[in-house]
């Protein structure tokens, strides 16, 4: 086991966290080298198809983490943040859009090809600044953060909590995809983005890049983790675990409560946005149906299912859900929701804390 | 009646829900570091007294003064709180998942706003604040164990640690042997009698044991007012007490 002195101080006594850092360093060298070095003949050669779902995984992983943390640590049951989560992605799908330029089916240099099919004549003003990549990340990290700052503050302030905060989250993200689903907000309507070209004047279909953005998916779930660890670990993240099991009792002590719930949600919130902002260039599309309230509701299920407040349970829960939901949707498309509810009922009634709650001793728990 | 310093003086209280009068132009006193014992049967007017000194319940009319500078009447609940008047509820609630020093941690004066606390490290002297609480307690062993996994008694003091923390100049404590075993019960007669002495502690409680265990002075509450005040011995004698609370 690795000495502690040589581990910071928000991973020290994390098992767990470290495994999940531990395995995610391996993918970050052995992925590159399967995909790219070994022969397309041999066996371990990782097709683009399977670097993909392993990429896509990657980011439903880092939405998980970000439930998990305001769900599982301050005992707020998000089921909004497949709303947070697309905002990154569409705007990351609209620098990409930009980007495709005149190589677009009608060729016009700035207009997107759906703009062109409204007969609309000009750029609105909201898309101004995305043909910038450093504008289009600020507003991955700024629109879901402000949404959330907005949204929590107007919640949390009226103190309305429980049920009836994850119901306002459900209304949130239905509300949002009714509206990217028309054509004139100017989001493409229920087709949204699609037909990539390029990303940072680097080709799209290359595998070398698809390899590219896997690397920097693993990365960005391994700093999101630490992240949390560090905010879980200090007194501030005490605090918030203290919200989540006696909330009046720490507002009694004097600590303003409802900041700490806005802060974590909106912290919460950016990393659903970066994880769509990474989703969205690998998968090839983002459209309206992704803030549907049953995507949030999964995100709940993979927390669930990896085991709640532990953080690297949720990351490994959305992986294993999702691998079997490919499997299952492949080789009995019938039976997955069956399958899922299921899962859900029996981790639920047998599994309490989840998979990794299987192997976790009590000491480590919360 | 009052030319010594006290810490506590309340005057003529009267506070009536739809005409029951739960306080009835009630007087008393308390001293620095004193540990005054309250009892009263059901309906005496202990817990609405406790509630005005907190602030929670404003009184129809008498005055509240903590010391000879702050008038609680004029304070709200968190700013008696800060001044200095600590208060125990009977039921124990704690951080479950937080581990006995994380639980004392939390209640330690100082910043409150989120970004400070986020920073926020314990400095030595904290550390030391902590320790010396964790004794007073008598759960210095325990200070890594989760506080949902502590039994009863032993959350009840975790409570009063956490009150200690604030350094309240005054306590008042709501019932704190309900539900205890004879040994925890005694434990915690021995923690109400280290505390008296740097604190101004009030104690409200059934258990005519214990209060014998501990009091020095007991005030007997009756229809909201004073009925009778002294030592153990004889408040019991007093004919008055025997008839509406001991004798019947």
């Amino acid at each position: 086991m690795l000495s502690s002195r040589y581990v910071p101080a928000p991973l020290r006594e994390d098992r767990g966290g470290l495994i999940l850092l531990g395995l995610l360093a391996i993918a970050a060298v052995l992925l590159p080298v399967l995909a790219l070095v070994v022969p397309e003949g041999s066996a371990f050669h990782l097709s683009p198809y399977a670097l993909t779902l392993i990429g896509k995984y990657l980011c439903y992983a880092m939405l998980a983490l970000a439930v998990d943390l305001i769900w599982g640590y301050c005992g707020i049951l998000s089921l909004g943040h497949a709303a947070f989560f697309s905002l990154g992605g569409y705007a990351m799908g609209m620098y990409l859009m930009r980007q495709i330029g005149s190589r677009g089916v009608y060729g016009d240099p700035v207009l997107p090809d759906f703009m062109v099919f409204l007969n609309w004549k000009s750029l609105p003003w909201f898309w101004y600044g995305f043909n910038h990549f450093w504008f289009a990340a600020l507003m991955m990290v700024l629109v879901p953060g402000v949404l959330a700052l907005v949204f929590g503050w107007l919640a949390f302030r009226s103190r309305v909590t429980g049920v009836y905060l994850s119901i306002m989250t459900q209304a949130l993200s239905y509300a949002l995809m009714l509206a990217f689903f028309r054509n004139d907000m100017g989001f493409g309507g229920n087709n949204g983005f699609t037909d990539f070209k390029e990303i940072l004047g680097f080709d799209l279909h290359l595998n070398r890049v698809r390899v590219t953005l896997v690397v920097a998916t693993i990365l960005a779930l391994a700093a999101s983790y630490v992240f949390s660890r560090y905010l879980l670990t200090s007194r501030a993240g005490r605090v918030i675990r203290a919200v989540r099991d006696a909330e009046s009792r720490t507002r009694f002590l004097g600590y303003p409560v409802e900041s700490y719930k806005l802060w974590i949600f909106v912290m919460s919130a950016v990393i659903a946005g970066i994880a769509g902002a990474l989703y969205v260039p690998q998968v090839g599309i983002i459209n309206p149906g992704e803030f549907a309230p049953i995507n949030s509701i999964e995100v709940v299920i993979w927390v669930a299912v990896g085991g709640r407040a532990t953080l690297f349970g949720a990351a490994l829960g959305a992986i294993v859900v999702n691998y079997a939901k490919t499997y299952f949707t492949g080789a009995f498309p019938e039976i997955w929701l069956y399958a899922l509810g299921a899962l859900f009922i029996l981790v639920t009634l047998f599994l309490p804390r989840g998979i990794t709650g299987l192997v976790r001793s009590s000491k480590e728990q919360a | 009646m009052s030319d010594r310093e006290h810490i506590l003086y309340l005057e003529h209280l009267t506070v009536s829900f739809d005409g029951f009068k739960a306080l009835d132009a009630l007087t008393l006193y308390v001293e620095p570091g004193e540990l005054r014992c309250i009892i009263g049967p059901n309906g005496a007017g202990k817990t609405t007294m406790m509630d005005v000194v907190t602030g929670k319940t404003k009184p129809d009319s008498g005055t509240a003064w903590f010391g000879r500078q702050l008038d609680l009447l004029q304070m709200n609940e968190p700013d008696i709180a800060r001044a200095g008047i600590g208060r125990k509820f009977q039921k124990p609630t704690v951080f479950e998942y937080l581990n006995v020093f994380e639980n004392l941690e939390l209640a330690l004066a100082g910043p409150r706003s989120f970004w400070q606390v986020l920073r926020a490290r314990l400095s030595g002297e904290q550390r030391d604040k902590i320790e010396r609480v964790l004794e007073t307690i008598g759960l210095a062993e325990k200070r890594t164990t989760l506080a949902r996994t502590l039994a009863h008694g032993q959350k009840q003091w975790l409570e009063i640690g956490m009150l200690l923390m604030q350094e309240p100049e005054l306590l008042l404590i709501d019932e704190p042997v309900a539900g205890m075993t004879p040994q925890e019960t005694e434990r915690t007669a021995e923690l109400m009698l280290s505390l008296a002495g740097k604190h101004s502690v009030v104690v409200v409680e059934h258990d005519m044991e214990f209060v014998r265990s501990i009091a020095r002075r007991v005030t007997v509450l009756h229809e909201g007012r004073v009925l009778a005040e002294g030592s153990m011995d004889d408040v019991q004698n007093d004919q008055r007490v025997i008839e509406v609370y001991l004798g019947a």
